[in-house]
């Protein structure tokens, strides 16, 4: 159906004219959906406040290097390149799941964990190159801040990929059961959370580097 | 092999601690074998320590926050003891070192390991009994929960006999609570604790939120949902909202202390009146996470007891609602003195006042409620009265405290330490009583001595003003708080007076223990066998007491608020015909949550005490233990409709 059908579509009659909110329990896909969607937003509070104490110290350099002596923007959007299509790859997972296509899935789970890997893999270089030009995360509280908010981000994405994996496992073993789907559908909505924080990232701290 | 781990940890030298643990080594040892002598291992196993049933959880949280409360109130009986004769020259008992410990431990464990559990075991009990439900919305992480919660008590209790406690205040602000100036395990026994139980804390915040907006019976809509249910609901959003920050913010104390980052150190850039700004933005939340569900409780109550609907109930939905907002516009006012500027704290101040406005709507209604009805003076309606009177004199203290120029007189002192104590003790400990007498009969199928529970509440009431009133007295004398010893010989009388009243309150905590006692020993004298010893008008009074594990035999349907009341009215209870029963699933009970807090407690332990490979083992056995539940498939058990019909005709015949 497309969108013009869906918005002329009358308003039929018959349905349930109980107000939504006194029909009863709601079904447990929903009930695990939405938990899981306030996990995020408590995920999400917990990087603002990782956010918050980067603007505040991203000036406080002590004399070491500012972000724009460290950072090049060339490389991290290369590594933001990773991480988006990872998304789109992730989105054509879901697409494979709701097919309950398991050679779908496990194909494009597995360009999906390569792209996140690789997005970890430019991640821990650039931190290793940091660290050996004498601006590791105990130089200055910018560079303190800086290592927290971007490694509790690649944490995620490590936390993500192993989940990814472990779905894979799941799939293999117990096939598209109920219970996997709706972990599936979490592990999703997961793995997009983490590119919104990463845009975050992106502006804030790639792009927001005084010049 | 052990990191910083020695002989040396046990405090050989000081006989407080020493004699304290010992005490506290030869309970457990009592209990265990107790346990074993009776063959209960079996039944304690299956029936609570793996049981995924809110009710138990329920239980088993308020179990644990009873035991803390003794362990918190011995360190304010040695603080105030302490300070009855340390006036003048005299140095008292305790030395400065161990007096920094004593109240540190005190504020950690009265907050976060006596009214925290106590409050989430009071929501995990009743609150999918008032919403007409079988369980939480995710059982198993419920009991992950409160295993977590648990593992977080047995590491703040392990420091009493391996090394040492924090000496920094219970909120732990650097740069004190840096390796330069704390460099031994007391703040890093604070830290791992309470990431453990705040992550516990965090999963029920989701789970609850989740329960209450989408699994309500039939009908109940959030128009009809009962006033506890309300505020739990806030308080629930809240700790989804701020209990992340607390995480990111010790997470930010932790990578300072051991991997010498400079978030909070004095040199390198590190700020540390952010932390004061971040843990703060947690800790007004917290509260409230605290203070909504007592005011529930009390709602319930007061309409109970008054055979009355609540007063205003919209008003007090708006009120909580209201609240739970405006608690995260206001942190700044812990540290007035901290220098943000004229403008900066006059918002606050303004902010603060303002919170006072919903709080002031909810007492009005509650004495509106009681006006007129058929007051029965049971005790946790007496509780309910004492609080009302408490709360209003801490309420108007507080607001006296934000006005920032009498805050920069009153700041640090003995007034500050009388004001929050005058709201959570008159507040959220009074709730948590009131809470644990309403809702205990539900619980065990019979009610508490009422004699028993009235001295004890007299006590209480009595000792709370006999030990906090002088300290008003003594801040507005200049006492400061966290002082070891003073030279004012004036300030003696008060703060004997003050010691009189802790007296006071531990005869209170004796005759808490006293009436369980008495009550479990004449219990078949006090059976409540209609499961509903109050004339109660929520769900949960419509069920036999104590409920069956699947709450409620058939789904029932709400017509309106305070459903029960409606159902009585209506006479349906009586009418109702024998109806179809229907198989009922049940979540199984797993082990789950033990082994997780297990290896978290095993973790935690490892990092305090730098031992790297037993948090490697740690850190291990927490991934195996996830992915071994992950591929659980049969998590569900069923409750024949046959026995669930038995059931119901033998209690009937009854």
């Amino acid at each position: 159906m497309s969108l013009a059908d869906d918005l002329t579509r009358p308003v039929e009659d018959d349905e349930d004219t109980t107000p939504y909110s006194e029909r009863g329990p709601a079904p447990i896909d929903v009930v695990a959906g939405f938990g899981f969607w306030l996990f995020l937003l408590s995920d999400i509070v917990m990087f603002s406040a990782l956010f918050a104490a980067y603007a505040v110290l991203a000036d406080h350099t002590a004399g070491g290097p500012d972000g724009l002596k460290l950072f090049n923007r060339g490389y991290v959007l290369i590594e933001t390149m990773c991480l988006l299509f990872s998304s789109f790859t992730c989105g054509m997972c879901s697409l494979a799941i709701e097919r309950r296509s398991a050679g779908a899935f496990h194909l494009w789970a597995l360009v999906t964990i390569l792209l996140g890997g690789a997005f970890l893999a430019l991640e821990v270089a650039e931190f290793s190159r940091m660290i050996a030009e004498d601006a590791g995360p105990t130089r200055s509280a910018f560079l303190s801040a800086f290592f927290t908010l971007v490694g509790t981000h690649g944490l995620h994405v490590t936390l993500g990929l192993l989940w990814f994996v472990s779905m894979m496992a799941q799939v293999a073993t117990l096939g598209f059961q109920p219970v996997v789907i709706r972990r599936l559908r979490c592990l999703t909505l997961f793995w997009h959370a983490l590119d919104i924080v990463w845009i975050g990232v992106f502006t804030i701290v790639y792009l927001g580097a005084r010049w | 092999m052990f990191g910083k781990l020695s002989w040396d940890a046990i405090p050989y030298n000081q006989p407080i601690p020493m004699a304290a643990s010992l005490g506290v080594i030869l309970a457990i040892t009592a209990i265990v074998t107790l346990v074993l002598w009776k063959g209960w291992t079996r039944y304690l196993w299956e029936e609570w320590i793996t049981s995924v049933d809110h009710k138990r959880l329920g239980v088993m949280y308020a179990l644990l926050a009873f035991v803390m409360l003794i362990r918190g109130f011995v360190d304010a009986l040695m603080m105030r003891s302490q300070l009855a004769i340390a006036a003048g020259g005299a140095q008292g008992y305790l030395p400065p070192e161990h007096y920094n410990q004593i109240f540190s431990a005190h504020g950690t464990i009265m907050i976060f390991f006596v009214a925290m559990p106590f409050v989430i075991g009071l929501l995990n009990f009743a609150v999918p009994l008032q919403l007409g439900i079988r369980d939480v919305a995710f059982p198993v992480l419920n009991s992950v929960s409160f295993w977590l919660t648990a593992s977080g008590v047995l590491l703040v209790n392990l420091s009493l006999v391996l090394g040492s406690f924090a000496r920094t205040g219970w909120l732990v602000y650097p740069p004190l609570s840096e390796l330069a100036y704390s460099p031994d395990v007391g703040v890093d026994y604070y830290l791992w604790a309470l990431q453990i139980s705040g992550v516990g804390t965090l999963l029920t915040g989701i789970n609850f939120t989740t329960t209450i907006l989408k699994l309500r019976a039939p009908g109940m809509g959030y128009g009809r949902m009962p006033i506890f249910c309300w505020t739990a609901l806030a308080s629930n959003l809240l700790i989804v909202a701020a209990f992340p920050i607390l995480t990111a913010t010790l997470a930010m104390l932790l990578l300072d202390r051991y991997l010498g980052f400079h978030f909070f150190t004095t040199d390198a850039g590190g700020h540390a009146m952010m932390y004061i700004n971040l843990i703060w933005a947690w800790g007004h939340p917290e509260v409230y996470i605290l203070i909504l569900p007592a005011f529930g409780v009390y709602s319930e109550v007061i309409a109970t007891f008054s055979g009355k609907p609540l007063f205003g109930y919209r008003s007090m939905v708006a009120a909580t609602m209201g609240i739970c907002v405006l608690s995260f516009m206001v942190w700044l006012h812990h540290f007035f003195t901290m220098g943000s500027g004229a403008d900066v704290n006059a918002f606050f101040g303004v902010m603060t006042m303002i919170i006072a406005v919903p709080t002031g709507v909810k007492v009005f209604n509650w004495l509106f409620t009681l006006y007129g009805g058929r007051v029965r003076f049971s005790t946790p309606l007496l509780w309910t009265l004492g609080f009302m009177c408490t709360f209003v004199i801490g309420g108007m203290t507080g607001v006296l405290l934000s006005i920032p120029p009498a805050d920069f007189v009153l700041h640090n002192s003995l007034f500050l330490v009388a004001h929050f104590h005058n709201v959570i003790i008159g507040g959220v400990l009074f709730g948590a009583f009131a809470g644990y007498i309403y809702w205990f009969p539900k619980a065990f199928g019979f009610t508490l001595d009422e004699r028993l529970g009235k001295a004890a509440f007299w006590c209480w009431l009595v000792g709370f003003y006999l030990a906090f009133m002088p300290l008003y007295a003594l801040g507005l004398m200049g006492a400061t708080r966290r002082m070891q010893h003073y030279h004012e010989t004036g300030w003696q009388p008060l703060m004997l007076v003050a010691m009189a009243g802790a007296l006071v309150i531990l005869a209170g905590i004796v005759l808490i223990g006293l009436q369980l006692y008495v009550s479990i020993r004449s219990r078949t004298s006090r059976l409540d066998r209609t499961g509903d010893p109050w004339n109660g008008r929520t769900l949960e009074w419509s069920i036999p007491s104590p409920p069956p594990p699947w709450n409620f035999s058939v789904e029932p349907r709400v017509q309106g608020a305070d459903a029960y009341w409606g159902m009585k009215q209506a006479g349906k209870e009586a009418a109702a015909q024998e109806p179809e029963w229907q198989d009922i699933h049940l979540p199984r009970s797993t082990p789950v949550g033990v082994v997780l807090a297990f290896f978290a407690t095993f973790f935690g332990f490892a990092m305090i005490w730098h031992i790297w490979w037993l948090a490697i083992a740690g850190l291990a056995g927490l991934t195996v233990t996830a992915l071994v539940h992950a591929w659980r498939v049969d998590s569900e058990i069923t409750v024949p409709a046959l026995q669930i019909g038995e059931y119901e005709r033998r209690r009937r015949r009854t």
